[in-house]
């Protein structure tokens, strides 16, 4: 109530005598629990709203030349090549893929942060090239999460290269081989 | 003598003023609030630490389903039928001004482009993403989505585009693969990726430049 005892109006003036007292209506409407009603559903609209407001993420494409003259060269040693695979499995390499697959190594999504963060530590900034290879096996997911791992490790320069046919084959022997005897990521 | 006498003042607060501040703002919120449309295609979309919002108007939408069908679909209703009577002048695929008159309601077109016409005039009820067949996207020799982006960039010609493309989580990157194909024969090499906002991992370079008080750019 908006108001704190007090009772009715307080009397009014006295009428003459013999005439009845008409009875004064108050016309005041008692408001608050109008207002309470009103602020309860507004905590309650708020509440259910989720703000699900779906969020862009910008790619750029580079053009397609046929010229190899014209494409753009990555440094040898600041080249580290991303391969993705299915079930989220990750492959990569520094650099050049040696014929023996040495350097041909195996990770997944939660180690190749820490992946990228070391070749980026040794390497130099305006040297460092991540190629990303998504085979076919891989996932939209697996893609927006390699792209979005560029992001996240501030890596200037990306690209994103179709895989190779050896590099598949490797990556088909690799898997359907036992995966335990795949070379063990170096220490993180 | 005794204590003066304290005027005895009402206690009584109108409360009218306050009570339409309240329905006030709850109008506000109320019509404020965009439901969020009922999904003919449901996609759940992944995770990115983008936090640039999707930008709604002129969007060209690509929208690839869990089963790998393609939709394209268009923000404004003027533009569908620009759009389709493109497609159609360019690819005679015979189709009558009421049939290009209907794409205006339709939210999004699934169907090859042969079967355009029927698809036109299918029951809206019927219209639901996984009974259609969606845009033909397999490879390089049957890929319609090039046609729809060819159109798109000629109707579009001069005003602001918003290619977007929205995939399932478990899109094969094959399916990928071709849209952009399709986007990349086009000259558009300009497009988004609609994700879901996630927050950006602690002890990432990029927390870190955040942190530095660094405004990040949107990308």
């Amino acid at each position: 109530m908006a108001d704190l005892g007090e009772g009715g109006g307080g009397g009014g003036h006295k009428k003459g005598p013999g005439v009845k007292k008409g009875k004064k209506l108050s016309t005041r409407v008692d408001l608050t629990p109008m207002v309470d009603l009103g602020f309860l559903l507004i905590t309650f609209f708020i509440f259910t709203t989720t703000m699900s407001t779906p969020t862009a993420m910008k790619l750029l494409l580079p053009k397609d030349t046929e010229k190899p003259e014209e494409q753009n060269k990555a440094k040898e040693s600041g080249a580290l090549t991303i391969m993705l695979s299915k079930d989220r499995n990750v492959f990569y390499y520094e650099g050049v893929l040696k014929p023996d697959g040495s350097n041909f190594k195996s990770s997944n999504f939660k180690e190749l942060r820490d992946v990228i963060l070391n070749k980026k530590k040794t390497t130099d900034a305006k040297d460092l090239v991540i190629v990303i290879k998504p085979t076919k096996g891989c996932k939209f997911r697996d893609v927006v999460d390699a792209l979005d791992e560029m992001t996240i490790n501030d890596v200037r320069r990306y690209a994103m290269v179709d895989i190779s046919d050896s590099e598949q084959q490797l990556i088909d022997e690799t898997e359907g081989n036992s995966p335990a005897s795949t070379p063990a990521p170096p220490a993180q | 003598m005794g204590r003066p006498k304290i005027a005895r003042k009402s206690t009584w607060v109108d409360m009218t003023a306050f009570c339409d501040v309240a329905f006030l703002l709850l109008s506000f919120f109320i019509l404020t609030t965009k439901f969020k449309p009922a999904e003919a295609i449901p996609v759940i979309t992944p995770n990115s630490v983008s936090s640039k919002a999707a930008e709604t108007e002129d969007q060209c939408l690509v929208t690839i389903s869990k089963e790998g069908k393609v939709f394209v679909s268009f923000s404004e209703e003027n533009r569908r039928m620009e759009v389709l009577e493109d497609l159609n002048s360019r690819l005679n695929l015979q189709l009558t001004p009421a049939d290009i008159k209907k794409a205006a309601k339709i939210d999004f077109f699934g169907a090859p482009l042969n079967q355009m016409k029927s698809f036109l005039n299918m029951d809206p009820e019927q219209r639901k993403g996984e009974r259609l067949p969606g845009v033909p996207c397999v490879d390089s020799t049957n890929n319609e989505v090039t046609q729809w982006i060819t159109s798109t960039t000629t109707v579009f010609l001069g005003s602001k585009l918003n290619l977007m493309v929205k995939g399932d989580n478990d899109v094969p990157y094959t399916v990928f693969k071709n849209v952009i194909d399709a986007f990349k024969k086009n000259d558009q090499m300009k497009f988004q990726v609609i994700t879901n906002q996630e927050s950006i991992p602690i002890n990432s370079p990029l927390a870190e430049r955040q942190r530095a008080g660094e405004k990040l750019s949107a990308d």
